[in-house]
């Protein structure tokens, strides 16, 4: 029997993503465009023994998810631009401490209040270094209203099995678009919790690592007495200024994702393993993308696409082995340009990279992705292509 | 239980030895604090594995490091919004927030209020010693009046915050002072604040001698605690009687003791019985665990 087929908002489709990823905590302020995610989780905790808080602001919320995944409740709070700014010292304090915990930034036009109900794609880089100093993050950006779902799952999964805080970049076209989606059952949705510390006290140090680079974590009230600091700590959890332990404890923290990047990474793909002309867009903007792509190989084009699903760490050997086979990449954001500068770091000089960009509050059209193909195809046979910016 | 059988107080007994020596200045009054506040959780006979210190930054925020318990070191001013979320997903472990001037009533004075508010079963102690001292001394929200700072060289011209009237009319369950050189009512009045099932806010009057003090021809630490001792006002109200949040404040001086007592429904209690609409009996999970 095929499953029960809904009509279902991206707001409120992770939300649900949430409850089955095993949320049991969610602290938020009201920010438009995501308060539905906010409103969704006030009905759906409470129905499963879980806790839902309106904070006083931005900050505490982010704060009061800490401090609750640091008690041991799988934690969630979302936003949009203006609030996931202030977000950004507690989440830098998650990442240092290595704290599991979701932030969902349902994206909005900026900077400052910008455009509350206008879609962009602003934070590409803000998802990554929003926060002071070196640390590690990932970042997710799903495309429909299933992959919301899918994807907050995944967030919750990814952060707790690395400690890593997981920001998910919702374009507000998805957030508030509605789909009809069929949803796994509980039972089928693949949820992993991060490791706890049972082994005895006295030899227990919160930040000893393991060979897969990730410390178990001392759930609070199980005896082990451990101190958790936002300053830079030694392997007993204690703030620590001695050069030599900072680089090692600094080192261990910046590479930790590196070897679980296989897991980590995810994109769509289509068309690429003969593509001269490769769109890259995520979100939204991918699905514009499949479709140009699909009409410009119906003109006869050998036009491909990447569509990131993990946005950082950015899937980069993906890329590289594509871009070594394309003569064009086509990055259609809907910002000024700032996911084309990590495709210019990662494509060799004999590929043109090509910003398409829109900063007017719409989402880029197939129309004008196809455009950029064909200026790029077309231009090949003469030079090289040029930049079709639209600024 | 890991806490001693034999029940006469040794601070040694909470404490994180191998991390002594502290780091506070000569002097200072958070150690006195943080001595009481140990002793009331002796006293009490609380489980050292059923306690958990939330700090901000600052001299108190460096505080919760040496204590023997579940500690968490903090962002500035965001202690009790970090302790919020701890207590909702631990609602079985005692939640004990240490805070300064600057970090609870500056930068996480918005966080006080709305605990003040919210009544979650949260103890907050509030070291107060009228000056940044872990950034070298600038003024606070409580510097007195013609006080010298590094941020006030002519002498504060600002008006200095009664925290404690200020978590009062945000309606905190219970609100008390004390000064450091009264340390065992300092301890009793702690001891009141961590059984109240509410909201507690407690300010510590505490000397900054090193930094604060020599900028003010305050004198020795020994003087300093005097002084404060003198400017007091003991309140003698009798605490049962209390359940209101206008109790009359005298302005000039300090009034220690219990302040204010309100006896709302908790936070959580709040919650769950919320969550009953949610989920009619028999349905459901319970939530803690």
């Amino acid at each position: 029997m095929s499953k029960p087929r809904q009509n279902l908002q991206g707001n409120r489709a992770c939300a649900l993503g949430a409850i089955a990823a095993g949320c049991r905590f969610y602290a938020g302020y009201p920010i438009t465009p995501s308060s539905e995610i906010a409103e969704s989780m006030a009905s759906e905790l409470p129905r499963v023994g879980g806790v839902f808080i309106q904070m006083e602001d931005e900050i505490a919320s982010m704060g009061a998810v800490i401090g609750a995944s640091m008690g041991g409740a799988k934690a969630m709070t979302a936003t949009s631009g203006p609030g996931f700014s202030l977000k950004q010292e507690n989440l830098g304090y998650a990442a240092g401490a290595e704290v599991p915990c979701v932030i969902i930034n349902v994206m909005r036009g900026g900077p400052s209040t910008g455009m509350p109900t206008r879609p962009a794609q602003g934070e590409v880089m803000q998802a990554r270094w929003g926060t002071h100093s070196d640390h590690p993050i990932i970042v997710l950006t799903p495309a429909s209203v299933r992959e919301v779902f899918d994807q907050t799952v995944r967030a919750f999964n990814l952060s707790e099995r690395y400690r890593v805080p997981v920001v998910v970049l919702v374009d507000e076209v998805v957030g508030h678009l509605i789909e009809t989606v069929a949803l796994p059952d509980s039972d089928e949705v693949e949820t992993t919790s991060r490791k706890w510390a049972d082994g005895a006290r006295e030899d227990f140090k919160p930040y000893e690592i393991p060979e897969d680079g990730i410390p178990v974590m001392a759930r609070p009230g199980q005896g082990y007495r451990s101190h958790t600091t936002g300053l830079t700590h030694d392997a007993t959890g204690f703030p620590t200024q001695e050069p030599g332990q900072v680089e090692q404890v600094m080192t261990r923290l910046l590479t930790k994702l590196d070897q679980h990047r296989d897991d980590i990474e995810q994109a769509e793909t289509l068309h690429t393993e003969d593509a001269e002309v490769l769109v890259i867009g995520f979100g939204i903007v991918g699905r514009a993308a499949l479709s140009a792509v699909n009409q410009a190989r119906d003109l006869g084009i050998r036009a491909g696409m990447l569509r990131p699903i993990t946005l950082w760490p950015f899937p980069e050997r993906t890329l590289r082995s594509i871009a070594a086979n394309t003569a064009a990449v086509v990055v259609a954001e809907m910002n000024a340009g700032q996911l084309c500068l990590e495709v210019e770091r990662l494509c060799p000089d004999t590929v043109a990279v090509i910003p398409l960009n829109r900063i007017d509050g719409e989402p880029i059209e197939p129309r004008q992705i196809l455009a950029a193909i064909e200026a790029a195809a077309g231009s090949m046979t003469n030079s090289k292509p040029t930049s079709t910016k639209q600024l | 239980m890991d806490t001693p059988a034999d029940r006469s107080f040794d601070v040694e007994d909470y404490l994180r030895l191998d991390l002594f020596p502290h780091f506070l200045c000569p002097g200072c009054g958070h150690g006195i604090a943080l001595r009481a506040l140990l002793w009331a959780i002796h006293e009490l006979d609380i489980d050292k594995n059923r306690l958990a210190f939330v700090s901000g930054i600052g001299c108190s925020g460096r505080l919760s490091a040496y204590i023997d318990a579940d500690t968490f070191h903090v962002t500035h001013g965001r202690p009790l919004a970090f302790a919020s979320g701890l207590k909702l997903a631990r609602p079985e472990m005692n939640v004990i927030v240490i805070t300064g001037d600057g970090d609870c009533l500056a930068i996480g004075g918005n966080h006080l209020i709305h605990a003040c508010r919210r009544n979650l079963d949260i103890t907050c102690l509030m070291l107060n010693n009228e000056v940044y001292g872990m950034t070298g001394g600038q003024g606070s929200p409580t510097t007195s009046v013609n006080r010298y700072t590094t941020t006030t060289p002519l002498g504060n011209h600002e008006p200095a915050f009664d925290a404690c009237e200020l978590a009062a009319a945000a309606g905190a369950g219970l609100v008390g002072r004390e000064v450091t050189m009264q340390v065992p009512t300092m301890k009793d009045l702690i001891k009141q604040g961590i059984s109240h099932p509410g909201f507690s806010f407690i300010e510590i009057i505490s000397d900054c001698t090193e930094i604060y003090g020599r900028k003010n021809d305050l004198g020795s630490s020994a003087e300093m605690v005097l002084s404060q001792k003198k400017d007091i006002l003991p309140t003698y109200i009798d605490v049962a009687e209390v359940n209101a949040v206008d109790q009359p404040f005298r302005p000039g001086s300090w009034q220690t003791g219990v302040l204010a007592k309100n006896d709302r429904q908790e936070y959580y209690k709040a919650y769950l019985d919320y969550c009953k609409q949610a989920n009619p009996p028999g349905h459901g999970e319970t939530h803690g665990r």
